[in-house]
């Protein structure tokens, strides 16, 4: 059999020697003048990533210092607010990043959060007796459906979400104590039972995730409703978790951390950009790739500063890096580390692209959507420890009203495309910053709620629309 | 005449109550092309699903270097280095050509993937097909042409060092230059001793590169010969009414008489 030593010789043969020639523009590393034409090109041809929301951040940002007279926006205590205000929000979009890949749409993570929050208090307020709490039949109920999803989960192959599906059920079940760690793990393990039941009904059984997610709103608002009672509020009275959103790091902590994050980019970036010399690989330009580490490093390094100086405006000083940095920065590096790096990330973007395709190229297509499902709804339950701690209280209305809609408006305002397929983690942070911005400036500027929805709305509309012309866009220019 | 890689004998395969295949017959040689031709409903697709692991086989035998295999799923054909590229290509638009032509077969841990290594075995492989359309491995397929997208799905196809690759009308939707992108690779698979198996309905590219011309006509083999002994009117023919003089069916009755 000579056939494949011939196939492999020529496929040798042509290496080296004829690879520049081949490749020309591929293997030498583009000039900045270059990069930067073609990045142009790309805009061009409807590639515009997050470029219209960083610039409607800054534009945001010069209005409303512009417009408010007091001088409160712009100051630093407003500002390290702002931080607070946005982030449960934003982390609860960072999930619906990986649901929208896919190109389809979770309109419960809202609600999902609030269940998780109301549990989470719940299991806080009543010392851990959830049995006594919720009564015998709702608690019956409620490990069934935890043991459920576990099962559904196994079947489409989602083995994590089993595996914390059977812990959160072991946690109720054993009537661990309230203590604050605990609650946190229950709220996120709350928050995959969630997604895996929502996944298997999505990826398994066939339905329309609008449908799906949909119908699951309104049934989590009522089991909400059910576990609080109506006009209920439950207090989060916890050092621990009050802090998370609203405590800050020491002055300390906050250069460490600046330390360890803008270094470990810098560190990434320069190292892959070696390495991809080295190899002879497609590189960004050195040139740009260094003024992109410096302008990140400098800008951490200003922020920094900034929040550690005494932001309070009465006697008692407050400053460092709210929590809230830290916990946002950790679950966006996680997020586009699994989506740019790892073989899962890889076959969620296939599966918005081309799902068919995907499933030709051998790759289990159910799982991948099951799966997404449960990181969506698993980071809704982080966000909603953050904004429950925000608030140090649960009320029946926890994740309900225009929390969902702040979620999809941050990832689609960010560049995440509602058709699947394209989107990044970092777009719901820079989306959920445009959209804490608007609510906090308008909020400023003594608005009423009403003026604030409205424009609201209109910016996630503004944004969708921009979403459908540059794809719309890039469909022209592919061929 | 080299030595044949996959052979069909009297493969017959029905969907309930029709038989869309009778007793098909088709060798396929390592470095030659094979054309399989026939006119719409001859049943080149379900042939292609057969030999692709789609359709389980209901009669005959599919041999694979001599030795007989079964065929049950696309993955059992992908083992032996059997590779379909459908009409459709089957590409993600959003993906770069690296990522595309290894998709659901990365390189490295399922943890952190080897992008340099798979960008590199992607550079080789399109050097080694003289591929000189494409700027950059790192262009996202959606803004590829038609036959530069044929051209990475092809590549993508070549890189698993596939032995028969079945190419299903892979110039059905491409202008002229394109087209001739595209036929030069599938003259350069069959140099690099691959079986190359072209469905297409076009007989002008048939007759550029096929090596052998195998026509169906409802479902059966009615001719499988070398292109340099039939011409153009005879295959048409043979597409059209199963015979041609002494090619294809002895008699029209044999068409109706079951």
């Amino acid at each position: 059999m000579t056939a494949p030593e011939t196939h492999k010789s020529a496929a040798e043969k042509a290496d080296p020697g004829n690879r520049a020639a081949d490749f020309g523009i591929d293997t030498t590393a583009r000039t900045t003048g270059e990069a930067i034409r073609g990045y142009l090109r790309g805009l061009r041809s409807g590639e515009l990533g997050s470029l219209p929301a960083l610039l409607g951040l800054a534009a945001l940002f010069v209005l409303f210092t512009i417009l408010d007279s007091g001088g409160t926006f712009p100051s630093l205590l407003n500002l390290a607010n702002l931080l607070q205000q946005g982030a449960g929000r934003t982390i609860i979009a960072m999930g619906l990043v990986f649901v929208l890949l896919t190109g389809e749409i979770d309109l419960a993570a809202g609600t999902a959060s609030g269940l998780a929050a109301a549990l989470m208090a719940l299991h806080l307020v009543s010392g851990g007796n959830m049995l006594g709490a919720m009564g015998g039949f709702v608690f019956a109920v409620l490990i069934v459906a935890m043991l459920v999803a576990a099962a559904l989960a196994i079947w489409v192959r989602v083995w994590a979400g089993a595996v914390v599906s059977v812990l959160t059920a072991v946690i109720l079940l054993i009537g661990a104590p309230a203590n604050p760690w605990i609650e946190m793990l229950l709220a996120i393990g709350v928050g995959v039972v969630v997604g895996c039941l929502t996944g298997f009904l999505v990826a398994r059984v066939g339905m329309p995730s609008f449908v799906v997610t949909l119908a699951l709103f309104i049934t989590w608002q009522g089991v909400i409703l059910q576990l609080i009672g109506d006009g209920g509020t439950l207090g989060l009275r916890d050092p621990v978790i009050n802090a998370v959103a609203n405590g800050n790091l020491s002055t300390l902590g906050s250069w460490l951390l600046f330390v360890v994050a803008a270094g470990g980019y810098a560190a990434v970036k320069l190292l892959q950009q070696r390495s991809r010399l080295h190899k002879g690989l497609v590189a960004q330009p050195t040139g740009l790739v260094l003024i992109k580490v410096g302008a990140v490093v400098v800008l951490g390094a200003v922020a920094t500063f900034l929040l550690t100086q005494d932001r309070s405006p009465g006697v008692i000083a407050i400053s460092g890096i709210p929590y809230v940095v830290p916990i946002v920065l950790v679950l966006l590096v996680l997020g586009t580390y699994v989506l740019d790096r790892t073989r899962f990330g890889r076959h969620v973007y296939a599966v918005g692209g081309n799902r068919e395709a995907a499933r030709r190229a051998g790759i289990d297509v159910v799982r991948i959507r099951a799966a997404v499902f449960v990181i969506s709804s698993a980071f809704a339950a982080i966000g909603a420890i953050v904004y429950s701690s925000k608030v140090g209280s649960v009320s029946p209305a926890a994740g309900g009203g225009n929390t969902l809609l702040f979620a999809v408006g941050a990832a689609v305002i960010g560049g995440t495309s509602l058709f699947g397929g394209r989107g990044r983690v970092s777009n719901a942070v820079i989306g959920g910053a445009v959209l804490a911005t608007v609510e906090n400036g308008l909020g400023l500027l003594k608005q009423p709620a009403a003026v604030v929805f409205i424009i609201t709305g209109l910016v996630l509309l503004l944004a969708a629309g921009v979403d459908v012309l540059s794809r719309r866009k890039s469909a022209a220019a592919g061929r | 005449m080299s030595e044949p890689i996959l052979q069909l004998r009297s493969v017959s395969k029905s969907f309930g109550a029709v038989q869309v295949l009778h007793d098909v017959d088709l060798t396929v040689r390592a470095g030659e092309v094979t054309a399989l031709v026939g006119d719409n409903g001859a049943g080149k697709s379900t042939l292609v699903k057969c030999v692709a692991g789609i359709h389980p086989i209901d009669g005959g035998e599919i041999l694979f270097d001599g030795d007989p295999v079964a065929l049950h799923s696309p993955s059992d054909a992908s083992k032996l280095g059997i590779e379909v590229v459908y009409q459709d290509l089957a590409l993600a638009d959003n993906l770069d050509i690296v990522q595309n032509m290894f998709l659901g077969r990365e390189r490295g841990r399922p943890w952190l993937l080897d992008e340099a290594d798979m960008e590199q075995a992607a550079r080789r492989t399109l050097a080694s097909l003289s591929v000189r359309t494409v700027t950059s491995v790192r262009t996202p397929v959606a803004s590829l042409s038609g036959g530069q997208r044929q051209t990475v799905a092809i590549a993508k196809a070549v890189l698993w060092d596939s032995r028969v690759v079945l190419l299903d009308e892979p110039t059905a939707a491409l202008g002229v230059a394109q087209t001739r992108q595209v036929l030069d690779l599938v003259r350069r698979l069959a140099e690099q001793g691959i079986g190359v198996v072209l469905i297409s309905h076009n007989m002008a590219d048939v007759f550029e590169v096929a090596d052998r011309i195998a026509t169906l006509y409802l479902g059966r083999m009615v001719a499988e010969v070398p292109t340099r002994d039939v011409t153009h009117g005879q295959v048409v023919e043979l597409i059209t009414a199963g015979r041609s003089g002494d090619l294809g069916l002895a008699r029209p009755e044999g068409v109706v008489g079951q």
